[in-house]
């Protein structure tokens, strides 16, 4: 269906196949949902009662541009246990969530005709966000074989040497992939040659269970061609509170606040008090949700090994993507739910890349993942 | 995390994990799993394994009152000689020597009020360095060993998200 009064830009984008799978979910009673792309736990309680404070000194006005001075300098301090060096003034700007970074990279870098590779299977925001902003998507698909990590062949084999921009994840949603120094290292290599800059979501930086998380932007080189995102969504489950950072080079980042201050204004004030206590004050509360989903992975892939599920080792965020069963993700994901009520998500949604594997998130209690592994078990045998 | 202190926590938070559950759960395998535990055992430090019970759930419920308790010693009864002899008694489920305005904290549950207060004067109160007595009845109890007795239906976040 396409309509005069629409823009073109958008009607070019089909709603995400997410949002099909979630109306499926709704419509059934009794689901375990393993379909949730956000922490099952609330933010640390200091957190909230920061920002509770902060209401009640009435704290309700707008914060500068690029956000309150003191949280972008506890971020830059922060950020160093990465090898990431920012200057809070002019090298990091706070975002209305990461996906406000992302609109606003998309828009300070890409021109219309430039092309962007995006790294799938992928969060289902960045390919729209390119079309949005007027580029040209090419998909850099990552392969099970490599545990879905970025590699110069995989790299080379897309055509990403004419790549402007490379848009890249890890620790990665859907896959929970995350790549190793190394691992990295060698796709820094074929950047450089190429060219390109880079656009890095680091959400799930705190979620790593295999080593400390490694960010591109702690290369040779890397930081004057890279934006990170990150924000407090993941590793503090303050999804709602809205509240994500961009760094990058002075230029890049000056360009985003440019649009950041005529679109928005500044990021909620509520959560940038919640934010300065969770980054100081919240490490505990941090260990003790990385340690829970520690576990979980450990329970859902012992699981999933023992029914005999194909699933490699990964090792960050808070999800799982085994392969699935049959071919057919979506009807393996749907017949699923049908069936047994355990909601996992079809790969596909996540990009070709993903197809013929689900997208399983272990932000859910043991008690419930374990009667979904039953009913798992129960529905393949 | 050393695989005791993890095990104390997984078994603390749910003491009927099953040996496969704990292997699974910790990425250790189930010999090592058994054999910790047994060392945990025969050391003291596991001292057993229980149920928690939200009382206001059920159709009878034994009434339970914490007790202060402030005693005199002498050099022939310390701290411990105390504790001992209150341990004994079925009706104290709890005993704790304590920093502050008294010195031990009992738990005490009996069938009726009339029972726990009978036992407080008649069995606790006469022991020759019991000085003096305070006792809370409980009236409602929202969180036990960890437990929070709400419905645990409180998570709102949307079905499946991205
Ligand atoms: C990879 C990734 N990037 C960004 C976001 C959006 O995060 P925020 O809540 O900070 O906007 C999500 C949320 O699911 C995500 O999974």
């Amino acid at each position: 269906m396409t309509s005069d009064r629409l823009a073109n830009r958008v009607q070019g984008v089909p709603p995400s196949g997410i949002r099909r799978f979630f109306e499926l979910a709704e419509e059934m009673d009794d689901v375990i949902s393993l379909g949730v792309g956000e922490p099952d736990f609330t933010a640390p309680s200091r957190a909230r009662a920061a920002a509770i404070e902060s209401l009640e000194l009435g704290r309700t006005s707008y914060t500068a541009n690029r956000g309150m001075r003191r949280l972008r300098a506890e971020i830059a301090d922060y950020v160093q246990k990465w090898e990431l060096s920012y200057d809070p003034d002019d090298e990091l700007l706070i975002t209305t969530g990461a996906s406000e970074g992302l609109d606003l990279a998309f828009r300070a870098l890409v021109d219309p005709g430039d092309v962007v590779a995006v790294v799938q299977p992928s969060y289902v925001s960045y390919a729209p966000g390119v079309q949005f902003a007027g580029g040209e998507v090419l998909e850099v698909q990552t392969r099970p074989e490599d545990d879905f990590a970025l590699t110069p062949a995989v790299l080379a084999a897309s055509g990403a040497d004419r790549a402007d921009l490379l848009v890249c994840c890890y620790p990665n949603n859907p896959t929970g992939a995350t790549m190793t120094a190394t691992e990295i290292e060698a796709v820094v290599e074929f950047i450089k040659e190429h060219d390109i800059f880079v656009l890095s979501d680091e959400i799930y930086a705190e979620l790593t269970y295999d080593g400390s998380h490694t960010s591109f932007a702690s290369f040779d080189g890397m930081a004057d061609r890279t934006v990170v995102l990150n924000g407090f969504s993941k590793a503090y489950a303050m999804t709602g509170l809205r509240l994500g950072y961009a760094m990058g080079p002075a230029d890049v980042i000056g360009a985003m606040n440019r649009i950041h201050q005529y679109t928005m204004l500044s990021a909620p004030t509520t959560p940038q008090y919640a934010a300065i206590e969770a980054i100081t004050e919240c490490d505990d509360a941090v260990e003790r949700m990385r340690t829970q989903y520690n576990r979980r992975r450990n329970f859902v892939l012992s699981r999933f090994e023992e029914m005999g599920m194909d699933c490699f080792e990964a090792t960050g965020a808070f999800y799982a993507f085994p392969k699935a069963p049959i071919e057919d993700d979506t009807a393996f994901a749907e017949n699923l739910l049908e069936a047994e009520r355990v909601a996992m998500v079809p790969g596909s949604v996540f990009g070709e890349g993903g197809a013929g594997h689900l997208r399983v998130s272990y932000a859910t209690g043991l008690d419930d993942l374990r009667v979904a592994m039953d009913r798992l078990e129960s529905y393949l045998s | 995390m050393d695989a005791r202190t993890e095990l104390l926590g997984l078994l603390r938070e749910n003491a009927r994990y099953t040996i496969s559950d704990l292997a699974r759960l910790t990425d250790l395998p189930e010999a090592t799993i058994e054999a910790t535990i047994a060392d945990l055992e025969d050391e003291g430090v596991l001292r057993g394994y229980q149920a928690v019970v939200d009382w206001g759930q059920y159709d009878s419920e034994p009434v339970r009152a914490n007790v202060e308790l402030n005693v005199t010693l002498d050099h022939e009864t310390g701290y411990d000689d105390i504790a001992t002899r209150l341990a004994k008694f079925d009706e104290i489920r709890a005993l704790r020597l304590v920093s502050g305005d008294y010195d031990f904290e009992l738990e005490v549950e009996a069938d009726s009020m009339s029972a726990v207060s009978r036992f407080i004067s008649e069995q606790v109160a006469p022991v020759p360095e019991v000085t003096q007595t305070v006792t809370h009845y409980v009236m409602e109890s929202y969180k036990e060993n960890g437990v929070v007795f709400d419905d645990g239906h409180d998570d709102d976040r949307l079905s499946v998200t991205p």
